[in-house]
């Protein structure tokens, strides 16, 4: 997965959000090993103190984990894996949402739309 | 001792022009940090005063807490603004005169870097190209294992593909103890990499801070922020 990089918000959360993705993703899966700090830093071609920071920041999240001395790995706990990806799906939500909402949309207007383009999608696919 | 490079008070004038106005500043080790500022702000002058091709009218300029002399030299890797090598010279013999005059050159990774970019060390300077020149100059700096890197504008005249390409050697080959201090315009290119930035203008120090602090409090990349300071 290519690291796409916005130049209008810290660097540090972007980077927390994409190994987040690719952890929920299945990129790295669970319980498996991470590549060392400064092989992330440069396939993102970011600072590796950035990479260093969004990594601890994952860790004192739960997702990740380090054993002194083999490195940094991907939480075992699937469960913490799941709730990673609600969190995710449900600021995806809330933000389409309050989009649809500056559109002029209610709540209600937006599902109903929603599920009648999901039907026309069936219809046409 | 946390700190490479710190400046106390330091006042540089020249005539009819005060170059750097009781700057005050202190940088870290293992830190990348971008040196930044308009033209004639003062960048280039604090880089010499630290390679001590300037002596200060007032005030210090402290690297690794020695004034800069021999010892500092030891430890200072520095790109120049403009080269000093001889075109004569073929990049092969220049790796054998570096590595002559620093006990902290190491060739393999040198001849590792042209390799990746697609240098003969036969050729001769004098038949290359700017950008080129540039490449081989920057590699022979980046070759030095140092514990402060000065690069002044180093990817100025090198295509985007070889910016990316440099940047990564540079985040790459510096060790966490090393700090490397970048002035440059193309912030856009740099900003990614970088811990810290230095705003510097007319002489004076006017803000330092990380990249994240500036695009968690403005809402804006470093380019944008330094477009607005600097509005002409």
């Amino acid at each position: 997965m290519a690291w796409d990089l916005k130049s209008d918000r810290p660097i540090y959360s972007q980077l927390v959000e994409q190994i987040q993705l690719m952890v929920v993703s299945g990129i790295y899966a669970a319980g498996c090993k991470l590549p060392s700090v400064r092989d992330m830093a440069a396939e993102a071609s970011v600072n590796p103190n950035t990479m260093q920071r969004a990594l601890s920041k994952l860790e004192s999240d739960g997702l990740l984990y380090s054993q002194r001395t083999s490195g940094r790995f991907v939480t075992e706990d699937v469960q913490r894996i799941m709730q990673t990806k609600n969190d995710l799906a449900a600021d995806l939500i809330n933000d389409f949402i309050q989009k649809m909402n500056r559109l002029g949309f209610d709540r209600e207007q937006t599902v109903s739309l929603l599920n009648r383009m999901i039907k026309e999608e069936g219809q046409n696919g | 001792m946390d700190s490479i490079l710190e400046c106390r008070s330091l006042v540089k004038y020249f005539p009819g022009c005060l170059a750097l106005n009781s700057v005050n500043l202190t940088v870290p080790k293992g830190r990348i940090v971008g040196l930044l500022g308009p033209n004639g702000s003062g960048k280039s002058t604090l880089i010499k005063l630290a390679n001590g091709l300037l002596t200060p009218n007032a005030g210090q300029i402290l690297v690794g807490g020695m004034a800069p002399g021999v010892e500092t030299k030891k430890i200072v890797s520095y790109l120049p603004e403009r080269t000093y090598l001889n075109d004569w010279m073929s990049v092969q013999t220049m790796i054998d005169y570096f590595g002559d005059f620093y006990e902290n050159f190491n060739k393999s990774k040198a001849y590792d870097m042209l390799q990746r970019l697609h240098i003969n060390p036969g050729d001769r300077l004098k038949t290359m190209s700017k950008g080129t020149k540039e490449k081989v100059q920057l590699i022979l700096v980046m070759s030095r294992e140092a514990q402060l890197y000065i690069l002044d504008e180093p990817i100025g005249g090198v295509d985007p593909a070889a910016r990316d390409y440099i940047l990564d050697t540079i985040i790459g080959n510096y060790s966490e103890n090393a700090t490397v201090l970048i002035s440059t315009h193309l912030i856009t290119d740099v900003e990614k990499v970088l811990d810290d930035v230095i705003f510097i203008n007319m002489g004076n120090i006017v803000l330092t801070s990380t990249v994240d602090d500036i695009r968690e409090k403005e809402g804006k990349s470093v380019d944008s922020l330094f477009r607005e300071v600097f509005k002409c």
